[in-house]
């Protein structure tokens, strides 16, 4: 039903229309403002007396009182992170009355380079509530504190507080398994409940120290205290105390960390360590780190920018976010893919005669052995990494069947419970390919995937998680770093854990191990050197990844340039085969000497864990990495 | 019906309403295009304004000075502004339009940049300025030329060209993020397509729409947010941090009575528990000090002034001057409510300041720029009609 409209202007019943309009307009202002009389009538007449006591009362102000931290141990009850007494410089805007001259003051007094008075603007401006103080810094010494003590009339406003301030023993080492605490920035602060950060300077930034914030963080408490018309504080009317932030015991080992840290020392990489049966993360380490501390009490320019400058990124946390190619690793779980799937059985043999080729396509896809491996089984396959048996299975499968049965294996996921910052690598598909570049899937990748090249990429976290899984025949334990919040044990069941793995005979599981014990037990295994003397039954895969190119507006001179386009090595392991207790995966960037140089590193490591004797020697372990360097240098 | 009964006065009203009927002399005022009416009314808020700040301030001359200074400079614009004949400011109004969003554009672009606040678009040494301000008094005029170039009222084409116009500087405001200025912006540019005479229907639809969505948002809002909301619904729960103003500011408030306790005599205000007291707070330093008579003295000013508005936009020859005029003047209002509303505590706390009485120069400026314009509208009327 549609009137007919005029199709020429109407100034008259334009005008109609508005004065209508407006006289509605009249009604709804008019209402309004009634509505705010009536409000302000209440207010200052039916409840006068209640507000009129209240604003008496007024000389009494609330002030919070922020909560003790909670403190952060390993599992052997080792204090990974405490709370020191500091001293900090804090400011009260409303109290001073120039503050440009007193933060220039503050800043000579001090003794600070001139830019850091900029900083202290900054800081100044941060809090909402007034008389509320302003950090300005941390950690003053001595020399500091005495000086401001004898220029404290010159400063109003300006106090010396004695507060508790986050500390690292061991931070190089820990740091990105921990993550660090810093100060609150005007970011965060929008985002917090105000009230019960009143009073607290610092927030968890990154890791554990961020993901359990709200555990660690505890209750402010508040106190009542009289104070007289300038604000000074007269006498405490009553408080309610804070409750102080639970403690949180992790699923760390020091010692294994320190172990995995110093074993990577003077390199660059990072090695996870998880115990299978219950997901717990034992060691999750990257080097280089670099000293948290620093970051608690407020870097200074120049500190940071060498840490973010150096080549070696200090700062970047391979563990979760560093994404390498497999290699050869990721066979293990193409070869359950492939069981799996009914494209393979363990008997099946294949002839390699040293490459692959597509049907209808000339190219020929090389195994890393020229002259081939010849008749190839599954478990022989696994031992000497032969790319051949795997393109073929790749093949076979398909990309769509790869891609499923990978990422039940955590691949391209986000795979922990509670580890902040974790990358999803990339597990590729034809659908991300479809998104990422526009273009169809070709056979060819299929291949590259197959043997864990290619498109494909995974953090060293993902691969001790699926290395996990692979140990408990399938099983998944979601990993984590916390095992006890507060009393409370962390369950190992999670809510969100993945489904399982299910083969359709039990017996294949023990085929893949077979083959990845003879990696490093077997007579042709490609980590046969680590299988010397082994006190345990040990399944293992190798693995290389080629570095393709460097990030960009890096300069590098001419050695180092050829030192960092060696390839990564890589290795998978886990023992005791029968009944696995660590799963680890190492990652030693431009490693250079062979694969087998991740595998030593790994032995170690699971050395350290299952025998009762005290810990392997790391500087043993170098020099037979030393060693080997030269011999491979010399063929 | 009752209602054209109601409004039948109101129809047979002439046009073009003339004080006395035959012509006469003009009178200064209709010489220099301005309201006499209009701006005694704004002079008295100033003056009265300017007298709360100062106890607002601490008793600081420094900050009445320099809110003085502010009020000479708006009223200069404002004078300046009603010189320019209504064809004029439809001419230019694209042109204005089209920089305000370039400039918030810009304001993104540098704020990507790392410059930290990103409202402000600063030369150094030159000017500081924030585009969103200018928005305010460029989206009605754009949105009134559009229309008033339209047959109405508007019919579904003209209200998605509206809803683009609207649109695209309220997502860039929303993104600075300033969500008071984005909302304020959006309000003063539907009204005009109100006042253009949207249909009930349309309106009612909407407003079913968005309480239908109420629901929907809630669960979206982040955990703070929504703490936020349950701060505004019962602010005890969070005495020290988003509840803090609103009970602070409802105490000095109830705390006044009646006759309240006498200019500099408020404890609210003259110790510091009131935050932003002079800023977007001033009303509850009105309230403790003045006391009931003053804040209804000062709400009935404001409504005088929106009436005297209203009166001027109606007595407006042309459809686009009508609609812009009528806009400002009710945006204006909407501030007054807003922040009397978030200070005594039934509207959640948007920064909002009290026009004219907030401590704030670009405010000023902006508002008493709006009522150049009305004036302008409403003075330059054509002696005969076309």
């Amino acid at each position: 039903m549609r009137r007919r409209r005029d199709t020429l202007k109407n100034p008259e019943q334009e005008l109609r229309l508005f004065r209508m309009r407006s006289l509605l307009a009249v009604l709804v202002v008019v209402s309004l403002t009634g509505l705010l009389g009536g409000r302000l009538f209440y207010l200052q007449v039916v409840q006068h007396e209640v507000y009129s006591t209240r604003s008496e009362k007024n000389r009494v102000r609330v002030e919070p009182l922020p909560p003790t931290r909670g403190l952060i141990y390993d599992r052997n009850g080792v204090l990974l992170a405490e709370n020191r007494p500091t001293y900090n410089l804090t400011l009260v805007r409303e109290r001073v009355d120039d503050l440009d001259a007193t933060l220039a003051l503050l800043v000579d007094l001090l003794e600070l380079p001139g830019e850091e008075a900029e900083a202290f603007r900054v800081r100044s401006r941060q809090r909402q509530r007034p008389f509320q103080p302003a950090l300005l810094m941390s950690d003053l010494d001595e020399s500091q504190i005495a000086r401001l003590a004898v220029n404290r009339h010159r400063l109003p406003g300006v106090e010396v507080q004695a507060q508790l301030l986050r500390y690292y023993p061991d931070a190089e080492t820990m740091v990105h398994a921990l993550g660090y605490v810093g100060r609150i920035n005007a970011e965060e602060l929008a985002g917090l409940d105000a009230g019960n950060y009143a009073g607290t300077h610092f927030i968890g930034k990154t890791g554990v120290e961020r993901f359990y914030e709200d555990v660690l963080h505890g209750q402010a408490g508040l106190r009542k205290v009289e104070t007289n018309a300038r604000g000074r504080v007269l006498r405490e009317l009553g408080h309610t105390d804070p409750v102080p932030g639970r403690d949180l015991t992790l699923t760390l080992d020091s010692e294994l960390q320190k172990l995995a840290v110093e074993l990577l020392d003077g390199r660059r990489g990072s090695i996870v360590a998880i115990a299978p049966p219950t997901g717990e993360i034992l060691a999750m380490a990257s080097v280089p780190g670099f000293d948290s501390n620093q970051f608690v009490t407020g870097i200074d320019v120049a500190s940071y920018r060498a840490l973010q400058e150096n080549l070696d990124l200090p700062l970047y946390n391979r563990a979760i976010r560093g994404h390498y190619p497999p290699g050869s690793t990721i066979k293990p779980f193409m070869a359950i893919t492939g069981l799996k799937e009914g494209a393979i059985t363990p008997s099946e043999v294949i002839y390699d005669p040293g490459y692959f080729q597509l049907p209808n396509d000339s190219r020929r896809y090389r195994n890393w052995l020229r002259w081939g491996h010849g008749r190839v089984d599954l478990e022989r396959a696994l031992a000497v990494s032969n790319n051949t048996y795997f393109y073929s299975l790749a093949h076979e499968l398909g990309i769509d069947r790869i891609h499923e049965n990978l990422t039940a294996f955590g691949f391209g996921q986000r795979v922990a419970h509670d580890v902040y910052g974790q990358s999803d690598a990339l597990m590729p598909s034809r659908d991300w390919k479809r998104g990422r570049f526009n273009q169809p899937w070709y056979p060819g990748e299929t291949l590259s995937v197959g043997i864990g090249q290619g498109y494909l990429q995974v953090t060293p976290l993902q691969l001790a998680t699926a290395t996990a899984v692979l140990a408990n025949r399938g099983q998944w334990v979601e990993p984590r770093l916390a095992r006890r919040i507060g009393e409370e044990e962390v369950p190992v069941d999670l809510p969100d854990t993945p489904t399982d793995i299910e083969l359709s005979n039990e017996g294949w599981w023990g085929h893949v191990f077979s083959g990845m014990e003879k990696v490093v037990s077997g007579r042709e295994g490609t980590a046969r050197r680590i299988g010397k003397d082994l006190q345990y039954r040990m399944a293992g895969k190798s693995g290389t990844a080629q570095v393709f190119s460097l990030g960009q507006n890096e300069k590098y001179n001419a050695d180092e340039l050829k030192e960092r386009l060696r390839d990564h090595a890589l290795f998978m392991a886990f023992a005791p085969v029968e009944e696995p207790e660590i799963a680890v995966a190492v990652i030693v960037e431009n490693a250079g000497g062979g694969s087998s140089h991740a595998a030593h590193l790994a032995k170690a490591m699971t050395d350290a864990w299952l025998l009762e004797d005290e810990a392997p020697d790391t500087e043993e372990v170098r020099e037979v990495l030393e060693r080997e360097d030269q011999r491979v240098a010399g063929e | 019906m009752i209602w054209s009964e109601l409004t039948r006065g109101l129809r047979r009203y002439p046009v073009k309403p003339s004080l006395s009927g035959i012509a006469r002399r003009r009178s200064v005022w209709e010489r220099v295009h301005l309201d006499p009416w209009l701006l005694g009314m704004l002079l008295v808020l100033m003056l009265a304004g300017l007298v709360v700040l100062y106890s607002a301030s601490g008793q600081r001359m420094t900050v009445v000075t320099a809110q003085a200074i502010r009020f000479g400079v708006a009223l200069v614009v404002m004078a300046g502004l009603a010189q320019l004949s209504p064809t004029t400011l439809l001419r230019w109004t694209p042109l204005v339009y089209l920089a305000g969003v370039a400039m918030l554009v810009a304001v993104e672009l540098i704020g990507d940049m790392g410059m930290g606040a990103q409202r402000w678009l600063v030369i150094p040494g030159v000017i500081r300025f924030q585009p969103s301000e200018l928005m305010k008094l460029a989206m009605p005029m754009m949105v009134a030329a559009w229309l008033s170039r339209q047959v109405l009222p508007p019919r579904w084409r003209d209200l998605v060209v509206c809803a683009v116009i609207i649109g695209l500087p309220v997502a860039l405001i929303a993104r600075q993020p300033d969500l008071g200025t984005s909302l304020l912006v959006a309000t003063a540019g539907v009204l005009v397509v109100v006042l253009a005479g949207l249909s009930w229907r349309f309106i009612l639809f909407c407003g079913a729409l968005a309480a239908a969505a109420l629901p929907l948002l809630w669960m979206n809002l982040h955990d703070y947010q929504r703490q936020r909301v349950l701060t505004f619904l019962d602010p005890e729960s969070d005495p020290l941090g988003a509840g803090w103003n609103i009970i602070q500011s409802t105490t000095a408030i109830g705390s006044g009575g009646f006759w309240g306790k006498g200019w500099l005599q408020g404890t609210q205000s003259q110790l510091e528990f009131l935050p932003e007291r002079h800023t977007d707070f001033i009303v509850a330093v009105l309230g403790e000090e003045f006391g009931l008579v003053g804040m209804l003295a000062f709400l009935l000013l404001y409504l005088l002034i929106v009436g005297r508005g209203l009166w001027l936009a109606g007595a407006a020859q042309e459809t686009f001057g009508r609609l812009v005029a009528g806009s400002i003047i009710l945006t204006f209002f909407i501030y007054v409510f807003v922040n009397v509303g978030m200070v005594s505590g039934i509207l959640p706390v948007v920064g909002v300041p009290l026009p004219l009485v907030s401590y704030g120069g670009t405010s000023s400026v902006t508002l008493m720029a709006g009522f150049g314009i009305l004036m302008a509208v409403n003075a330059h009327r054509r002696l005969l009609p076309r």
